[in-house]
């Protein structure tokens, strides 16, 4: 196969960046996306020219480190997967596709498709975990969980914290990771002596970190490799506004 | 605990966009009746009396200062939120397909609320402002159905409200769902019967509204 | 460095570690503020030591080189953790445990490392229960468990098929709360260029930050390695693109012997490689022997026309199939350990009768799940392994049988370390796969998560006390110490040597090469003859690296192909030593699987001559390294043939 590439280039975080044309031949169909940049990366060095830089590691989709918008779409035109277990047969033959970073004024560009993303652990830093020492936990059979919820709460904590829902959003706005952290956390017996805090804290960190509103326009949810669903913000909403209400 | 800013903080915006939206459905739902009122056919008799009712009663007047009040909360927090959101990406894609995502008008509100604006001004300077001009200089009130039909034999005014209602129906299409969602009412158990409701909402009310130019325009309401 | 010293506590068995405990020594918390720690790495092992030492009070850095500590690599562990709670009333018990894990290391583990390790399995599941790690569950809200690996009891606890990744983000929560509580300076896309030892003690690191490019000095009263598993050396492995042995092996060139480094797990059930292109290889998890029979055709014909593709899986009929683990143990079947499950299918294709294009893969069958269970209990047990597999190959397991191959996995040696989990350097620790300990030649099944957790949450923040307690006297040192600076500069000059040698090959040209020598030679099976031959092309490999590479870029910005070359050069020095240690050990045994040594087609343990730990001591790049010995006494257990027929 065949493909035009038109690559976000930019040198460090300063430099303007622009697009640039890349030619690449010879891909199989069975490649994934990012084999596909190793090879155009390959032929680059051999022209001893600056590769690509992208972020990008464990490659089984689980890790979150991958992050390219490719044609237009968070980690690409396929659903409910991320870069790296995109391949190249969802593309056609000859396609000329593009390759940005995730963009969001909370995730300033490092380098050509990489970004920084550290802002997501400063909001789990503010509460997405639960307070207990090692070391002071009881019986873990002690705490019984309905099954139903601790379904739902896993559902929500196979967020992998990619970004891709602030990449897609039209507005920039992080409310399905933060949501997907404060759901499984207020779905749970254990999260909950801390559930007000933590609402109030990640949503404050949240929007100091500068992502936007949300207007509930759905595209994360749509685009998330996870499939983290909208009923974890309307969660969030809920434990935010009880918390706000009965706030001393 | 930190001090939670419940009206500035992200959320705390959505929740006055849903609650202030809420309230202005409620809104349509009773100017949308009375206007329907032009219906009976007895030459706006039912529809007056009703007007008549809206225009001098004194809880409706201190409930029309509250519906000014939401609506100017929601242009504003709409705003806001517009401007906001534009500035959280300083640098745009240079190629984007939104619209495998998601629906244009949910991405859109801010421009059709805009458009739902421009037409609101069109629509009081037409009908309530000379209204209320006239209660306050003569104590009169103004034979609204006449000026309807004055102004709807127009056929560019005509076009103009119905493109109002389309605006409208867009907007109400993400709006109505979108409110629930804000305030957290989202069960899955009743996100269904909501999605039904909104959409049915969104399609009838403005329906209703259009219809009304549309019926003196050919007079079918006299 | 004197004599080995394992350190292992006097007493009982099931006792010592409790001993230990009582009798280790403390640090009070006023002290503790002003002892600093440095933690390299932020996996299950590192996230874990870093926030439970930041608890107790010490002050710590941590550092990892993704952008996140979230995204190490224990994130991507599938299948499950043990823990001998015996919740399940079917028999198990610590001992049990520690007995069965001993056996599956195949006897070259320490007794009382791996009996610890049994014995806070059981704290670990409480410890992330409370934390809020989403475990599955039965109807009645108490945890649920079951058979993972070559257990003949259900104790892995799992959390779908993302078990690895729930227990990392519980620990990486915990230390992103002591981040937050301003305990833990975390410095992430920082990578560890070289320890720091002065007076003999282990003092600090020189980190290189990938951003910018420029060497950074820290100073620690002690340095603490997580860093994971060298498997990458095999260039295709299951770990992450990242995944290297850098940190590990500048602590080894700083005085760190070198344990067991010739024992490697391959793993059965990974997706068989198609192409020179391919990057990695994915790992479908070990549960789907649960219910998957393993096969291939039994003639040589048959498997010809299925590579050719003029027949596929269901034209060979019931009695053509050879379901070979079923066939020669019997009592274990398909779910036999690793180590025996990968060599049958090695012999199979060896035999010829592999099943894809490359001849190297073999059928991993669903039919008989499905008629027995029905599509949808195959379905829902296997969530999204299936989808998971059909999108990379295009193939639907629940029509045609998946199609499997081992592949590098983990890798059980590492770094020595005493039962305090000290190297050989004082003041330097080596946590999780990163160290030699408690797996022995083989891992089982469900048993890293154990281990990391294990080393992080319950046994460092003992052990480090111990040490430290003496140290309250040392201050601080400056980073302008004369040793940073060496170390500094030693970085330098290296860096600048790599990055000047502006020759033809990439570095993944060398990285590729690597990885062949050593699957060719130093794979699932190894030879006297082969190995030797290896080490030679090993050292040209290592000469013409460093007068040929070609890297892009300058040091001074963010340049991956750097970082990478870097841990290339050090893959091919380790390399070496896993080839000097594998020609050392002359007997079969777990990960280890010489040619020589085999009885029948099964691996041939020699327990007079080798039941020691090869603890190697660098010398210099050129000679040989020094092997010490560390005899493996078993006062508890009977050295046994391992035998799962």
């Amino acid at each position: 196969m065949k493909f035009n590439l038109k690559v976000w280039r930019q040198k460090n975080a300063q430099a303007q960046g622009k697009l640039v044309d890349y030619t690449i031949e010879n891909i199989i169909p069975d490649m994934s996306f990012l084999e596909m940049v190793d090879v155009l990366n390959d032929n680059l060095v051999r022209k001893g020219e600056d590769p690509i830089a992208f972020d990008h590691d464990c490659r089984e989709g689980i890790c979150g480190m991958c992050s390219m918008y490719i044609s237009g779409r968070a980690h690409g035109p396929h659903h409910a997967a991320t870069t790296c277990q995109l391949y190249m047969r969802s593309f056609k033959d000859g396609d000329t596709i593009y390759v940005e970073p995730f963009r969001a004024g909370a995730f300033p560009i490092i380098k050509d498709l990489v970004t920084d993303r550290s802002a997501f652990d400063r909001i789990i830093a503010k509460g997405g975990f639960v307070s207990v020492n090692t070391g002071q936990a009881q019986d873990a059979n002690n705490l019984p969980v309905d099954k139903a919820d601790a379904e739902k709460a896993m559902d929500a904590a196979a967020c992998i914290g990619c970004g891709a829902c602030v990449a897609a959003c039209p507005n920039s706005a992080a409310m399905l990771f933060v949501s997907a952290k404060i759901s499984q956390l207020a779905l749970l017996p254990q999260g909950g002596p801390e559930r007000n805090n933590r609402a109030i804290n990640m949503v404050n960190q949240m929007d100091e970190e500068g992502f936007g509103n949300c207007t509930n326009i759905g595209a994360c949810e749509a685009e998330c490799p996870k499939e983290i669903k909208l009923t974890n913000i309307a969660r969030m909403n809920r434990e935010y506004l009880v918390a706000s209400l009965i706030n001393e | 605990m930190q001090n939670s800013v419940l009206i500035t903080s992200s959320i705390g915006k959505k929740l006055i966009m849903g609650l202030t939206g809420l309230f202005l459905v409620f809104f349509l739902v009773v100017h949308a009746s009375i206007n329907g009122c032009i219906w009976f056919n007895d030459e706006g008799k039912t529809f007056l009396y009703y007007a008549h009712f809206m225009g001098t009663n004194f809880l409706v007047h201190i409930a029309e200062v509250g519906l000014f009040g939401g609506l100017i909360l929601h242009m504003v927090d709409g705003l806001l939120l517009w401007k906001q959101n534009r500035d959280a990406r300083p640098v745009k894609y240079a190629y984007s397909n939104p619209s495998a995502n998601s629906k244009w008008y949910s991405r859109s509100m801010g421009l059709l609320g805009t458009l739902i604006l421009f037409f609101l001004i069109v629509h009081l300077r037409n009908f309530w402002g000379p209204n209320r001009l006239n209660q306050i200089t003569t104590g009169e009130e103004l034979n609204l159905f006449q000026l309807m039909q004055e102004d709807f034999s127009n056929l560019w005014m005509v076009v103009f409200y119905v493109a109002a209602c389309f605006s409208l129906f867009w907007h109400l299409l993400h709006g109505f769902k979108s409110a629930f969602q804000s305030l957290g009412l989202n069960n899955v158990k009743y996100n269904k019967a909501i999605e039904i409701a909104g959409t049915a909402f969104a399609i009838i009310v403005p329906l209703v509204f259009a219809l009304m130019p549309i019926s003196f325009y050919f007079n079918l309401v006299h | 460095m004197s004599e080995l010293n394992s350190k292992i506590p006097t007493g009982p068995l099931a006792e010592k570690w409790d001993n230990y405990k009582e009798h280790a020594k403390l640090v009070n918390p006023a002290n503790k503020r002003k002892l600093e720690v440095i933690v390299v790495g932020t996996g299950l092992a590192g996230a874990s030591a870093a926030a439970s030492l930041a608890e107790l009070g010490y002050s710590v850095k941590a550092f990892c080189f993704q952008d996140s500590p979230r995204r190490a690599h224990s994130i991507a562990a599938q299948g499950g953790i043990n823990a001998a709670k015996n919740y399940k009333n079917d028999g198990d018990s610590v001992f049990r445990l520690f007995y069965d894990t001993i056996k599956g290391g195949d006897f070259r583990a320490r007794e009382a490392n791996v009996y610890r390790l049994a014995d806070v399995s059981r704290n670990i599941i409480d410890q992330c229960v409370a934390q809020g790690v989403p475990f599955a569950r039965e109807y009645g809200g108490l945890l649920d468990n079951r058979s993972f690996g070559g257990s003949q009891v259900s104790r892995t606890f799992y959390a779908r098929g993302q078990t690895g990744q729930q227990l990392l983000l519980g620990a990486y929560g915990a230390l992103e709360r002591q981040i937050g509580l301003g305990n833990v300076k975390m410095y992430a896309r920082h990578e560890m260029a070289d320890v720091v030892t002065i007076d003999g003690k282990a003092r600090g690191i020189v980190a290189r930050n990938l951003i910018t490019g420029e060497l950074e000095r820290y100073f620690g009263h002690a340095v603490i390695l997580a860093t994971g598993g060298y498997g990458n050396v095999f260039f295709l492995s299951t770990s992450a693109m990242g995944s290297n042995v850098t940190a590990a092996w500048k602590a080894h060139k700083k005085g760190a012997y070198f344990g067991n480094p010739c024992y490697t797990q391959i793993h059965p059930t990974c997706i068989p490689v198609t192409g020179d292109y391919q990057s990695k290889l994915t790992l479908m998890s070990e549960s789907l022997r649960n219910d998957g029979r393993v096969w291939v055709p039994k003639s040589k014909e048959d498997a010809k026309a299925i590579r050719e593709g003029k027949k596929t899986a269901a034209d060979i009929k019931e009695d053509d199939r050879d379901y070979y683990l079923e066939r020669k143990y019997p009592s274990f079947g398909n779910l036999c350990p690793r180590d025996i499950a990968s060599r049958a299918a090695k012999e199979a294709c060896d035999d010829g009768r592999g099943i894809v294009p490359s001849g190297l893969g073999v059928f991993l069958d669903f039919a008989d799940a499905i008629k027995r269970l029905g599509v949808e209990v195959v379905k829902a047990r296997y969530g999204e392994l299936f989808p998971m597999y059909q999108n990379i190959t295009n193939e639907d397991p629940l029509k045609t049988p998946m199609k499997i191959y081992p592949a590098v996995h983990y890798t059980m040696g590492g770094l020595w370390v005493d039962y305090e989990l000290m190297t050989s350097v004082q003041g330097l620790y080596c946590l999780g796969e990163a160290n030699f300990s408690d797996h022995g030649a083989n891992r089982l099944g469900a048993s890293a998560l154990m281990q990391g957790l294990a080393d992080g949450y319950f046994v460092i923040p003992y052990t480090i006390g111990n040490y430290l307690s003496s140290e309250i006297f040392t201050k601080a040192i400056p980073t302008d110490h004369p040793a940073f600076v060496e170390a500094e500069e030693a970085a330098r000059e290296r860096a600048e040597k790599l990055i000047g040698t502006k020759g033809k090959k990439t570095v993944d040209d060398f990285h590729k090469q690597l990885g062949k020598i050593m699957w060719e030679y130093c794979g699932m099976a190894r030879t006297a003859e082969g190995l030797t031959h290896a080490r030679k092309l090993i050292q040209d490999l290592r000469k013409e690296f460093w007068s040929n590479v070609n890297i892009p870029g300058t040091l001074n910005e963010f340049n991956p192909e750097f970082d990478k070359a870097g841990r290339v050069a050090d893959f091919i020095e380790l390399g070496e030593l896993m080839v000097i240690d594998a020609l050392d050990r002359n007997e079969s045994c777990g990960g280890h699987f010489r040619l020589e040594y085999q009885d029948e087609g099964e691996a041939k343990r020699d327990d007079e001559n080798y039941a020691y730990v090869s603890a190697w001591e660098h010398t210099s790049v050129e000679a040989d390294p020094i092997l010490h010995k560390e005899k493996l006494v078993y006062e508890n257990i009977q050295l046994q043939v391992r035998s799962y027929k």
